[in-house]
């Protein structure tokens, strides 16, 4: 049969089965060939919280989707072109997510009568046609898989393992991606278990030569690559770049860092990347909880060092005192909240943005920090670094906010050379004449004095102090000084950040206003409102606190101000009370990112005036 | 041996250069000021400069003690002050760094702290000023009060049984645990000093009077009268022996010590106990000696031992890997990995 082939802007597959069918793997495996390939590229790994659930159950899918293109792509796809799908539970689940007639290849080996009971399936809908919708193609992966690597003499589990690789080989043929890149990765990653590499290889190629070879295939699509600007790119994940941006940041300084930090979801990998960087004289701590990770930081930070600690919402809570010290010390030290679904441990592994307020605003007395978030997963790496810079040059804690949707998630990164990162100034006070504690320069900063300089011996803390002397003061002209000064020293950061850039007119009738990892899906919105014909503008916010200087002269210029959030209008109430702005909210709570097409629909009602 | 290289002269530093100039704001006759003086006095003895010394401490009355030391300082927040003083210390190994705290900032809200820092053995002294009581928040029950103690915050009568804080820091993994008392100068001068001599983690444990919430409870142990009878000083390699004229020791029957009396019949000094200070065994024992009736309480380091030190394998590992791995070069490490170029 002749095999027509189709080519297209962008595709979205997701891949979806048990947490143990390996999903996550063979979904970075695609994610990678398609970089490599000259791609754009988002990814989206959605994984259940629990570990290992119950095979076959509904709350144990693991999901893993990515959108990859030859133009710009700033999500990850709102539904899916094609969902491969390892068992019933996995269909259940991601079914609804499916574009209409969008392509299904289930493994057909996995729709027995007890999976598709845990599943609430009454009957196999493979074949009671409630599938007619879709473009439904059955393949019998584990009966293939097994076959291909039946010379081996694998175990029973060992063999079936290669499921995914033989799924992600048939994936790879459909959309004419090349087997090279996942070989040498597989070469390499079982490189003390050459058998198991060959499995997984035999797996992958049989996969694909069953696309090449079936006759249930008619169509194979092409997606080229995309026209990125020039560079050296890689993929990067959220946390990844976050942790390379803190260490740029340490080495742009001179300054030695410092990770204070407890392990949570979906934090986690900072550590992990951090703490294999020792030959760059990184010290990692893995404290006993988060109160102790910051408070070691803080001794870091006094010590001198660039203090760094990382956590989720839950952790973020126990260290709001320890913030609140850090304010009144006036020391410098980086806090990356890496947000999840709340409140309380809430949804561990899903997306939220509902930490605002905890940041900006949670915690005892007056206590202004600053607050920057991470536009996509790439974008870490500036604004932990933007982070960085901010806490040494006015000697303050500082929060970067990202969340589990850009953390885990990949993007193309044009790599930038060392040389092209500008320098951080951090510097340690080391005259003796004239030395006081509290004494500020011109951006309101106090000196920052290395424990060890002679001469400058002085104790501060938690106490309110006396304007300069640091000396410990009760004084109530004192302390209302202080709190004002200490507020006008973070307000005064305004002047250090760029201003408030609008994309698109810069007056007119809709500005749609975002932060944080909502990036992605407003651009795509308003590329597609664009090309119907609908004229709104976009702000994205990255500087959360202070706002940038033209903050209010930007919204006024605007008839609506639409602010969609993954939380119950934060930015919102913020905006409307520091600007009058009577913004509009959309707001949504599952746990999952927007949908362009939730924001692109919202957009059309407001200006239709619904 | 003492002296200052702030200007470049070499000084001898006494007492007083280690006093800063804040007025001390402890009640009078507050046992604090005996410590703080037995600290200043013996600074000059550890022929360190000023600039090198941290004192770090969490919130209560015993807590504002670094505002009083003319070195760094640092007053946290209550219960912290171990992992204020584990991160400055990591990050500068070079420093001499000190913590001071009472016992309810150090075991109760900061109990999990004291545990695992005893656990990692940082190169730091932690000088728990105990009262048995809070005295900052005005008298309420502390984890080392006695059951039953009647407080504001327990006027019926506390119903939990008291931490043994020696016993505490042994399980924990103290590599050294001791205690003094406010009012023996000499005594604690000495177990300070061997604290700051020791590499490791080093707990002291110090009788504190509050005479305004909690006032004498450790006159059993500190006055004069009721001293001798009531109170062991372990030395290493000296007999576990006390008591006015020196007649009672301490024996062991199996694992139960027991009090034996020299002018009693057959019993002799030599079946008391030769203290080994090395021996986590009988610091075990002799820490829980005062948890029984009619036991002395001991004073002295009860355990001392050398153990790998936190800070400097944390270094060791940096080196180690410098020299598998060759120092770090952001360059390459931004650039690793599977990179495609676009052109
Ligand atoms: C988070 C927090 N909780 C409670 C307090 C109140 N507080 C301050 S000191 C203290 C207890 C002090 O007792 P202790 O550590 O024994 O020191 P002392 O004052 O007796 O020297 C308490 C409960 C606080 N400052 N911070
Ligand atoms: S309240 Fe007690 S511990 Fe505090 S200063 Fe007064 S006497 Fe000392």
């Amino acid at each position: 049969m002749e095999k027509t082939v189709e080519v297209l802007k962008s595709a979205t597959i997701r891949f979806a089965g048990d947490s143990g069918d390996g999903m996550q793997i063979a979904g970075s495996r695609f994610t990678d060939t398609s970089a490599f390939f000259g791609n754009d590229l988002s990814t989206f790994p959605d994984f259940p919280a629990e570990i290992r659930a119950p095979a076959g159950t509904l709350f144990g899918v693991s999901g893993f989707q990515i959108q990859f293109a030859s133009q710009d792509v700033f999500t990850p796809g709102d539904e899916p072109d094609v969902l491969i799908a390892m068992n019933p539970a996995a269909l259940k689940v991601n079914l609804k997510d499916l574009k209409p007639s969008g392509t299904i290849i289930a493994n057909e080996d996995a729709f027995i009568e007890k999976n598709l009971h845990l599943a609430g399936y009454e009957s196999n809908p493979l074949e009671d046609g409630t599938l007619t919708a879709y473009k439904l193609i059955k393949v019998p992966i584990t009966k293939a898989t097994n076959n291909a690597v039946k010379e081996l003499g694998l175990t029973a589990k060992d063999a079936n393992r290669c499921k995914n690789f033989y799924a992600l080989g048939l994936t790879y043929w459909l959309y004419d991606r090349p087997l090279d890149v996942t070989m040498h990765w597989l070469e390499d990653k079982f490189k003390k278990k050459p058998v198991i590499a060959d499995a997984n290889i035999r797996a992958l190629k049989a996969g694909y030569y069953f696309g090449e070879t079936a006759e249930i295939f008619t169509t194979r699509y092409k997606v080229k690559p995309a026209n990125l600007p020039k560079g050296i790119y890689k993929n990067i994940t959220g946390n990844h770049a976050t942790a390379l941006g803190i260490l740029a940041a340490s080495l742009k300084s001179g300054l030695p860092l410092f990770l204070g930090t407890y392990p949570i979801t979906p934090a986690s990998d900072i550590l992990h990347d951090l703490s294999s960087y020792k030959n760059f004289g990184v010290k990692t701590f893995q404290a006993e909880d988060e109160i102790a990770a910051i408070c070691a930081a803080i001794g870091a930070s006094f010590g001198g060092s660039l203090a760094f600690t990382s956590t989720s919402g839950p952790g973020m809570a126990l260290k709001s005192e320890a913030i609140g010290l850090a304010v009144m010390t006036e020391l410098p030290l980086v806090i990356a909240d890496i947000q999840r679904g709340g409140p309380s441990t809430g949804l561990p592994t899903k997306t939220e943005q509902a930490d605002l307020f905890q940041a900006i605003l949670g915690r005892n007395g007056e206590c202004p920090v600053p607050v920057v978030a991470a536009s996509s997963p790439a974008d870490c790496f500036m604004m932990i670094f933007e982070a960085a810079r901010l806490a040494c040059k006015f000697m303050t804690p500082v929060i970067f906010l990202s969340d589990g949707y850009i953390a885990n998630g990949a993007e193309p990164w044009r790599i930038p050379h060392e040389s092209e990162l500008p320098i951080i100034e951090g510097e340690y006070w080391t005259k003796k004449e004239g030395f006081h504690p509290y004494q500020r320069d011109e951006f309101l900063a106090r000196p920052w004095v290395k424990p060890g300089t002679p001469g400058l011996e002085h104790r501060i803390g938690g106490l309110e102090k006396q304007h300069i002397t640091g000396n410990v003061s009760y004084d109530p002209q004192n302390h209302e000084y202080m709190v004002k000064l200490r507020a006008e020293k973070v307000k005064n950061i305004e002047n250090h950040i760029p201003l408030a850039e609008v994309e698109g007119d810069k007056e007119g009738e809709l500005l749609i206003v975002g932060w944080g990892s909502t990036y992605g899906s407003i651009t795509t919105a308003r590329e597609r409102l664009l090309a119907k014909g609908y004229n709104v503008s976009r702000l994205h916010l990255k500087y959360l606190n202070p706002f940038p200087k033209n903050l209010g002269e930007v919204l006024s210029k605007f008839n609506k101000v639409l602010i969609p959030e993954l939380n119950l209008g934060q930015l919102r109430k913020i905006i409307r009370a520091e600007f009058l702005v009577d913004a509009i909210g959309m707001n949504k709570v599952q746990g999952l990112p927007f949908k362009a097409s939730e924001i692109e629909k919202k957009v059309i009602e407001v200006l239709s005036g619904n | 041996m003492e002296t200052e290289s702030t200007n470049g002269t070499q000084v001898k530093l006494t007492a007083k250069d280690y006093a800063s100039d804040q007025d001390v704001r402890w009640c009078p006759g507050c046992g604090d000021y005996s410590i703080l003086a037995q600290v200043q006095r013996i600074m000059p003895s550890f022929n360190l400069t000023r600039e090198k010394t941290v004192f770090v401490a969490g919130i209560g009355c015993s807590s504002r003690f670094p505002y009083y030391m003319n070195t760094y300082g640092f007053h946290g927040i209550h219960g912290r002050a171990s992992s204020i003083a584990s991160g400055l210390k990591m990050a500068r190994p070079d420093l001499d760094v000190w913590v001071t705290s009472g016992d309810g900032d150090l075991l109760s809200i900061g109990g999990n702290h004291f545990i695992h820092t005893l656990r990692r053995n940082l190169d730091i002294v932690i000088m728990m000023f105990n009262n048995k009581i809070y005295g900052l928040t005005k008298g309420q029950y502390s984890p080392t009060s006695e059951h039953g103690k009647v407080t504001k915050s327990s006027p019926f009568g506390t119903l939990e049984e008291p931490f043994n804080p020696l016993t505490l820091a042994l399980s924990s993994g103290g590599s050294f645990v001791a205690r003094a008392m406010d009012r023996d100068a000499k005594h604690m001068q000495d177990t300070i000093s061997k604290g700051h001599n020791h590499k490791g983690t080093a707990f002291i444990e110090i009788f504190q009077n509050c005479n305004i919430y909690n006032d004498g409870a450790h006159f059993l142990y500190t006055e004069k009268e009721t001293k001798p009878d009531n109170t062991l000083f372990v030395e290493n390699g000296k007999p576990l022996i006390f008591g006015e004229h020196k007649d009672k020791g301490i024996k062991l029957n199996g694992f139960r010590p027991e009090i034996i009396n020299f002018n009693e019949d057959g019993n002799s000094i030599n079946d008391v106990i030769v203290y080994d200070e090395t021996s986590k065994e009988l610091a075990m024992i002799v820490a829980q000696l005062s948890d029984f009736e009619g036991f002395p309480m001991p004073f002295g380091v009860l355990y001392k031992v050398n153990k790998p030190v936190y800070e400097e394998q944390m270094e060791l590992q940096l080196e180690d890997s410098v020299k598998k791995l060759g120092k770090g070069s952001l360059e390459k490490l931004l650039f690793e990995g599977s990179t495609w170029e676009i052109k």
